[in-house]
Formats: C-alpha cells, structure tokens, sequence
C-alpha cells in the first residue's frame, strides 16, 4: 500500500472539513462560553413570566452570570417557577431583586438581578422572594387608556 | 368506454405497485449493502478513492455556492432587519438560517447533482457494458467491490460538505454585512456566539446533513444499479437520482426539523 497524491487530497478535504466544524463550534456557536465551571441552582417565582424561555441570560449589571434551565408552572400557587443556574464564580446576597428585562425593542427576553445589601448569600436550592414580573405591552396600553378617559371623564 | 376506464384503472394499478415493488427491491439493496461493507471498510483505499471524487471534486462548487448564498443572505437580511432598527442581528441571521437550513438542505441538492448523478452514470455504464457481470463471473462481489465503497464515500463526504458550505456562507455574509455594508463587526460576531447553540443548532445540522448523505447515496448507487443496461436507460437513471433525490431531501428536512426544533 503506497501513498498516493489521491491521499493527500482526501486528507487535505477531510482536515479543512474539521476546520470548518471546529469554526462553526467555536467562533460561530457558544460552545466556548457554554462548558465554563461549576454552577449552581436557585429558583425564582414569578407572576408573569411574558416571553422568557429556558436558555434564555441571567444578567446582573449586564454581565451574564447564568442561564435559566426550566420553567414550570406551579399549580397550587398559580405561578411560574424558573430554575437558574448560576455560576459558581459569583456570589449574591440572599435579598437579590429579579426582574424580567427585555433587550433592545423586540429583543429577547432575561432576568436581571438587582442585589439587596444582606450578608447572607444565596445558596444552592435557594428561592429568590422578591421578583418583579415581565411588562405586558396590552395591560399597559389598556392602563393607558383607562387613565386617559378617567381624565376627559373628569373634565366634563 | 368501459375499456377506456379499465385500461385507465389497470395501467394506474400497475404503476402504483411497480412503485412499491421498486421501493422493497431499494430497501433489500440497502440492507445487502450494509452487509457487505465490511470490504468497503477493511478496504480503505477503495472508500479513499470515492471520497476524492465525490467529495474533493465538489470542494468548488460547494465553496462557491455558499459563499453567493451567504453573501445574499447578508443582502437581504439587512433589507429586512434595517426596517426594525435590529441590523445588529445580521449574524444571527446568516448563521442560524446557514447552520439549520441553508447549510445541510443546498450543500445536499447541490451534491445530488453534482456526484449523486456521476455516481449513477459511473455504475450504470458499468453494468451497461456488463462490467458488473464479470466480476460475479470472477466471484468479485460487485456490491462490495464498487457499491458500497461508493455510498461510504458519499456518507462521509457530506457533512463535511455541509459544514464547509455554512462556514464559507457566514463568511460571505461577514463580507457582504461588515465590510460592504458596515454593520458593526463586534455586534455581528458576538450576538451570533449568543445566540447559536453548539448542541441545538450546530449538531442537529450535522445530523441532518449526515441523513442528506445517506439519502442520496443510497438513491444514486441504487439507480445506478438498477438501470437497464442501455444508454438510454442509463440516462434515465441519472435523471431519477436527481428528481428523488432532491425530493427525498426535501420531505426529509421536513420531518427531521419537526423532530428537532419545536419551538422551546
């Protein structure tokens, strides 16, 4: 069995095939960013969720800090329950604010963490008590305009 | 009358089961060629030489090709995207429509018609000139000896292919967006890593392209083998093995895109 240029064609094809599947993984996709370190679980329950999906950033101070892995329904409640995994790097005080932000005007969705000043911090298995639903563009027209003709109604 | 619509009924009837026929006699083929891959692989100058000429003879095409797909897309996408003020989402764009859709789907078609046909033509000529039977006349297997090579070599080609296509459509897309257009080029790259999915997006195209490539190996080594042995028959083969194969990849990206993105 002799080396042939037949050969060093399929290698070379085969080898620029990976490249561009490396390229793909690493510049295109997140796969860098995505297998960082050790995380841990909390959870948040919110009123309203509005369009945040699992996958979806965790930010405090703009700065990624975690992802959201499950969101379900709490039927005693009537609730959302959203799991966050945070990364084990950063630490936040057990009074921590969430918030449903929306980037940009029709961006995604993400929850953003305010922090509180208490010296407890969250830990794993931890509920976060004060969050602060996802902003529903109709009820907040139809406040609008409920205010609106309270007002003319006053001015008659 | 009543012979009209009879012939009618009968010469629907026979259509419809020499299709089925057709569809039993390719699956025994499939099976009958996974069997005898062993040689194929035990083989590997055999598979090696068929990766040169389906896959290393398709480099151009598919380079080029997904080069001008990206290059409009990026086009088109800042059409769109400018209205809402978002063109920073150009490259989430270009590279989710690339690595989903556009990247296995067109390097496919694209693939079918470029070595799917040769592959058809090369056997079919073969057993035209009744090359076939003299290796069963030599007690060669002609399925091990030149079948399964070739659909091996289509296998492995494709989602390298594939993979290609889309790398060199974003970078058409970053010419055409960035540097024509002057989209900001942090923007471009970074929403695009935020929002493309290594396992989600980038691994579910690479099984799909891996389907493509057994879809239309399988058709063309099939068509090729089953040709009559004329010239004309050998044409018409090669012009199945696109019509199907196209077809096939086309209902295929359907049910593999239902399975995979369900809109979670």
């Amino acid at each position: 069995m002799s080396r042939t240029t037949l050969d060093l064609w399929v290698g070379f094809f085969v080898a620029v095939g990976l490249g561009a599947l490396l390229f793909l993984a690493l510049k295109v996709g997140n796969m860098a960013s995505a297998s960082s370190g050790d995380t841990y679980a909390i959870q948040a329950k919110f009123d309203n969720i509005g369009g945040l999906k699992v996958r979806g950033a965790v930010k405090s101070a703009g700065v990624v800090v975690g992802r959201v892995t499950e969101i379900r329904f709490d039927p005693e409640a009537y609730v959302a329950v959203v799991t966050i995994n945070l990364d084990a790097r950063y630490k936040f005080p057990r009074d921590t604010f969430a918030t449903i932000n929306t980037s940009g005007l029709l961006g995604e969705q993400y929850i953003g963490f305010e922090v509180g000043g208490d010296t407890a911090m969250l830990k794993a298995g931890d509920t976060i008590k004060k969050t602060q639903s996802a902003v529903v563009l109709e009820k907040l027209i139809s406040q609008f305009m409920f205010n609106k003709a309270a007002e003319d109604g006053g001015k008659k | 009358m009543d012979k009209v619509i009879l012939g009618a009924l009968r010469s629907l009837g026979q259509k419809v089961t020499s299709r089925i026929w057709r569809l039993g006699y390719a699956s025994r083929f499939f099976l009958a060629m996974l069997l005898h891959s062993g040689t194929a692989l035990r083989r590997l100058n055999l598979t090696i030489r068929e990766i040169y000429f389906t896959g290393v003879l398709s480099l151009i095409i598919i380079l080029v090709s997904g080069m001008f797909v990206g290059m409009v897309l990026g086009l088109q996408g800042y059409d769109t995207l400018q209205r809402y003020g978002s063109t920073e989402a150009l490259g989430v764009l270009v590279s989710l429509s690339l690595v989903r859709e556009l990247g296995p789907v067109v390097a496919a078609l694209l693939f079918a018609s470029r070595a799917g046909s040769a592959i058809t033509a090369e056997i079919g000529m073969m057993k035209a000139t009744e090359q076939l039977s003299a290796m069963e006349m030599m007690a060669v297997d002609p399925i091990a000896r030149v079948v399964a090579p070739r659909f091996w070599g289509g296998v492995i080609s494709m989602p390298l292919l594939a993979a290609l296509f889309s790398a060199m459509g974003i970078f058409g897309g970053y010419l055409v967006g960035v540097q024509l257009i002057g989209v900001d080029e942090g923007s471009f790259w970074s929403q695009m890593q935020a929002s493309v999915d290594f396992r989600e997006d980038i691994l579910n195209g690479v099984i799909k392209s891996f389907v493509f490539g057994i879809i239309v190996s399988w058709v063309a080594v099939f068509e090729g083998y089953d040709a009559e042995p004329t010239a004309e028959g050998v044409s018409g083969a090669t012009t199945r093995t696109v019509v199907t194969s196209s077809l096939a990849i086309l209902a295929a990206d359907f049910i593999l895109t239902a399975f995979m993105f369900t809109g979670t």
